[in-house]
């Protein structure tokens, strides 16, 4: 059995490939072709998902189960997810599936100097990360995975997160067709955040495509992205790399591992931490740095997730966990910031005629 | 803004002791109640204080100035270049200070004609700038030359005989006035040019900013003043050619001389020898007309030029010696400059969009690096050359007052207005010809010694930002470029005056020049207190001028009271690499000498740390 039609390491994968490893590991691998630092891992294909369904006879049944299933049927939608769900979560992965991903674990391992590597299991749709949908949050995301029988575990959670009730009223809303939505899975080493956060290549409140926004946390990245809690946020002028602003909040709670028992936990900041800095400045500029790299490669701008490690108490690295395309600002209809105009004066003219407002 | 209230004008304070200033100055210069549209139309119209150009109180004949330009600034907008929203701007005066309002055109159908009109006239001069503006140079020039051949004649016990075998037919008393008539004229004259160009060069700039503030709404406006400024400006000759005579110093071998004694002395010595007489040389040449620049603003006639008093010049030199033999740099990083303005430009174009827009972009780039020169650079021809040659004229003219006991000092002659001073000469003159006492001395000395104690008054006031009503919009582009008026600056004024000094904990301004230092606060108000600057100290003034550029070798940061990002302080930090903070509306009087301050150039705000 050809393994790379179910497993495929990050860095065979590309954009091209989004209907087969999701717009995660897509962009995952781009980013290691532009040479940004991203943690590894490997993605576990629809082919596979595919397959999993095909082999535990769920194909046809899940059609089945949705056929007449409507947005406001709200009981009918909660009862058919749960029930979806759990043929899922039931199902077995075949023997030689199971290697495969046991395989691509241990090379995991192996490589990043880790016995049972922790790994983040989440989704990774085919259409979650086009621009178009924002299903962002749709699907579920794990931290601190170790082990085969584990990372086996949430990949069949993956799977069956695309038939939570919300990813089906959503797809029956928008018109998309239940059996068009396939999942693939990213199986990826987790950073042990010291820091983490959210990077935009725009200022996403005013859209100005020269600023780089960066918001940060003390530990995992999702408290940043859940919305939980106020971060730090820093502003970084693309073209001088100037940090021109800088707003450091009051920073209450924050996700880490408890190293004794590898349970994802939150957890209070301790008083000295919330409202210090919780990126250096060297950092926040490195970072935008990226940032710029990343926005070059894909050509628009971006929204990054990364985090920093603290390898030795004196020295850090940054990865990038994750980068889609902006969508809001982007959605904008190119237009010409001003009509354009045969000459300068011209355009003082409208200028002039227009004035300036002060009240 | 419903919290933002401005006195009406005609509830303005009034100062005992200082009743009948009026007469001080001119009768239009009135806040008046006595006609009931006129009252209305002060009431409705937004009255500013003109502090940028006018810290201290006006002195009588120092309106002259003022008069000058609310004639030609106006006239270009309304009758000349017909800018299609704005008129002229007015002004009135009150307990001596000079407040000023732009007048809109309120007849909105007539705004389509205008911009025809303004694109035809307008146009004509965007198109052929440097042409015109080197017939302009020239213009000046030819106007300075008349104003230093032009002779004050003193008024002799009797004419001398060449009078009458010349066949002249006239005496000096008619020449008197007469060369009074003409430096009059010619100050008005050089003020009529001073604004050829200059709305059109604010106009062209304030719509970059426009432009890429669009783009970019983050943009703060000093990276793109950063895109447009100049880099070889007039008004940096001054100071680059001490530098250089410093330099030339060291390389002769004199620089030992140069730093002994005050000026008169170091200029004797260096002709004890060849390589000194070299030195002196390039000095002379230097001074002609370099050395004309003012060491304040050159508004006020106290503000002397470097040719006046030569310490200045020599102790600022001075400065520079010491520098070079510690083995600094002292020349402007002007390679690091060009480099920074050159990333900015091709990085923001590149970031814009459409075709249409980097389109724009060159466009209105182009016109603002096309204008920005004569805007930088009008300064030393108007405002230094002329104005230093022109005080010492009318000192000459002061002085026969002086001499016919009108005045008791030189000095005095400011107290006066001009047509007032037209009809004490015409006393002088008729006193000299009649041979009997003129009036003058009895009527002078006192009115003037009641001047000076109404002024002394007028000093110890702090007049209101503004008075009257906020517009909605301005269109006048010096209103908004010069002044940087903008509905910010407004509330940051208000917000300032509110807080008590002790609860004092930030000032903000806009931001002059990037940058983040914390130092020790010098308040100096005048180029005569630069003197006391440490190095790293932050100078916190009024304003500056480019005859203050040694401080800048001394200090880490500047804050001024007034100013946009065009002003002088802002121009000559970003320079050299200095934060500043400008236009804080009342830093000077709201910091003391000695307080330690955290100054953010990129942000405009101020910390006060102690």
């Amino acid at each position: 059995m050809d393994m790379s039609k179910y497993v495929l390491p990050f860095e065979e994968c590309d954009i091209t490939m989004v209907n087969r490893v999701g717009g995660k590991c897509a962009s995952l691998g781009e980013l290691m072709k532009a040479q940004i630092p991203v943690p590894p891992g490997f993605a576990i294909t629809t082919d596979a998902y595919e397959q999993f369904l095909e082999e535990n006879n769920l194909s046809k049944r899940v059609i089945d189960r949705l056929d007449g299933v409507k947005e406001e049927m709200v009981d009918e939608v909660h009862t058919a997810s749960e029930e979806i769900r759990g043929w899922i979560e039931a199902g077995t992965i075949s023997e030689p599936m199971e290697d495969m991903i046991a395989e691509q674990y241990r090379l995991l391992s192996r490589r990043t100097l880790t016995p049972a590597v922790p790994v983040a299991v989440r989704s990774s749709a085919t259409a979650e990360d086009l621009p178009d949908a924002s299903f962002a949050g749709q699907q579920d995301t794990f931290l601190w995975i170790r082990g085969v029988d584990d990372v086996l575990d949430r990949t069949r959670k993956c799977w069956s997160s695309l038939f939570t009730a919300r990813a089906i009223s959503y797809r029956i809303k928008m018109g998309f067709d239940h059996a068009e939505v396939l999942i693939s899975v990213a199986v990826q080493k987790m950073v042990r955040s010291f820091t983490a956060g959210v990077m935009f290549t725009l200022n996403p409140a005013t859209g100005d495509p020269a600023t780089v926004v960066i918001d940060s946390n003390w530990g995992f990245g999702e408290s940043v992205v859940s919305g939980e809690v106020t971060p730090d946020q820093f502003q970084v002028n693309k073209i001088t790399m100037d940090v021109t602003k800088k707003v450091v909040s009051d920073k209450g709670i924050y996700y880490t591992t408890d190293p004794e028992t590898d349970e994802v936990k939150k957890l209070e900041v301790d008083e000295e931490r919330r409202k210090s800095q919780s990126l250096l400045d060297k950092e926040i500029i490195a970072l935008a740095e990226l940032g710029k790299v990343i926005e070059k490669h894909y050509g628009k701008a971006m929204d990054i997730e990364w985090a920093t490690e603290k390898s030795l108490p004196y020295k850090g690295e940054i990865y990038i966990v994750q980068s889609r395309p902006e969508t809001v600002w982007s959605q904008k209809e190119v237009k010409p910031v001003a009509e354009p105009k045969a000459s300068a004066i011209e355009h003082i003219v409208a200028g002039l005629v227009k004035g300036k407002r002060v009240r | 803004m419903a919290d933002l209230k401005f006195p009406s004008p005609h509830e303005a304070e009034k100062l005992p002791g200082t009743e009948g200033w009026e007469r001080m100055y001119p009768y239009h210069y009135q806040f008046s109640t006595d006609d009931p549209e006129r009252k209305k139309y002060e009431e409705n119209m937004f009255w500013f204080y003109d502090g940028l150009h006018y810290p201290e109180p006006m002195y009588p004949f120092d309106m002259i100035w003022d008069e000058a330009w609310f004639l030609a600034l106006s006239q270009y907008n309304s009758r000349i270049f017909i800018v299609p929203p704005a008129m002229g701007i007015d002004h009135r005066i009150h307990n001596g200070y000079i407040y000023i309002t732009p007048i809109p055109v309120l007849d909105e159908a007539s705004i389509p004609q205008r911009v025809e009109l303004f694109m035809k006239r307008a146009g004509y001069y965007y198109e052929n700038w440097n042409d015109l503006e080197q017939k302009w140079v020239k213009k000046m020039e030819g106007v300075i030359k008349e104003l230093d051949d032009l002779e004050i004649p003193k008024l002799p016990e009797m004419e001398d005989e060449s009078v009458v075998f010349d066949g002249k037919g006239i005496s000096s008393g008619y020449l008197l006035h007469n060369a009074y008539d003409k430096l009059i004229d010619l100050g008005i004259k050089c003020w009529q040019y001073h604004f050829e160009f200059l709305n059109l060069g604010y106009a062209s700039y304030v719509f970059f900013v426009d432009f890429c503030s669009k783009a970019f709404p983050d943009i703060p406006l000093q990276k793109i003043t950063q895109m447009v400024a100049g880099i070889d400006v007039i008004m940096y000759r001054p100071d680059d050619e001490l530098k250089k005579l410093a330099k030339l110093a060291i390389e002769l071998g004199v620089d030992d001389v140069a730093m002994n004694g005050d000026a008169a002395a170091v200029l004797k010595a260096m002709e004890g020898s060849d390589n000194g007489k070299k030195w002196l040389e390039a000095f002379e040449a230097a001074r002609e007309p370099w050395f004309h620049v003012s060491t304040g603003t050159g508004w006020y006639h106290h503000d002397r030029s470097w040719n006046d008093d030569l310490n200045v010049p020599i102790s600022f030199m001075k400065i520079y010696i010491e520098k070079l033999k510690q083995g600094k740099n002292i020349d402007k990083p002007t390679a690091a400059v060009i480099a920074e303005r050159d990333k900015l430009s091709a990085g923001y174009r590149d970031l814009l969009k459409t075709d249409e827009d980097r389109a724009t972009f060159d466009q209105m780039l182009g016109s603002a690096r096309t204008v920005f020169p004569y805007v930088e650079n009008h300064l030393f021809y108007v405002e230094h050359w002329f104005h230093s040659l022109f005080w010492n004229k009318m000192r000459e003219v002061a002085a026969i007052l002086k001499e016919f006991k009108f005045i008791d000092d030189i000095e005095d002659v400011w107290y006066l207005r001009r047509a007032e001073i037209k009809d004490a000469l015409w006393d002088v003159v008729t006193s000299w010809a009649t041979g009997s006492n003129g009036r003058g001395p009895l009527v002078w000395p006192k009115e003037i010694a009641w001047r000076k104690q109404c002024m002394e008054k007028f000093r110890e006031w702090t007049p209101p930002d503004a008075m009257g009503t906020v517009p909605e919009t301005i269109s006048e582009p010096f209103t908004i470029v010069l002044w940087g008026i903008t509905s910010e600056s407004m509330a940051n004024w208000a917000k300032l005056k509110a807080v008590a000094d002790g609860d004092l904990t930030k000032i903000s301004g806009f931001p002059g020049s990037p940058g983040e230092v914390e130092g020790i606060v010098r308040v100096c108000r005048t180029v005569a207190d630069i003197g006391r600057l440490q190095d790293g100290d932050i100078l916190v003034a009024p304003t500056t001028s480019p005859s203050w550029a040694p401080a800048f070798q001394k200090i880490n940061a500047c804050v001024t009271d007034v100013g946009g990002v065009m002003c002088h302080a802002a121009i000559v930090c970003r320079e050299y690499g200095l934060p500043a903070v400008v236009g804080t509306g009342s830093a000077t009087s709201r910091l003391k000498t000695g307080q330690k301050i955290k100054v953010n150039g990129a942000t405009g705000e101020i910390d006060i740390i102690s």
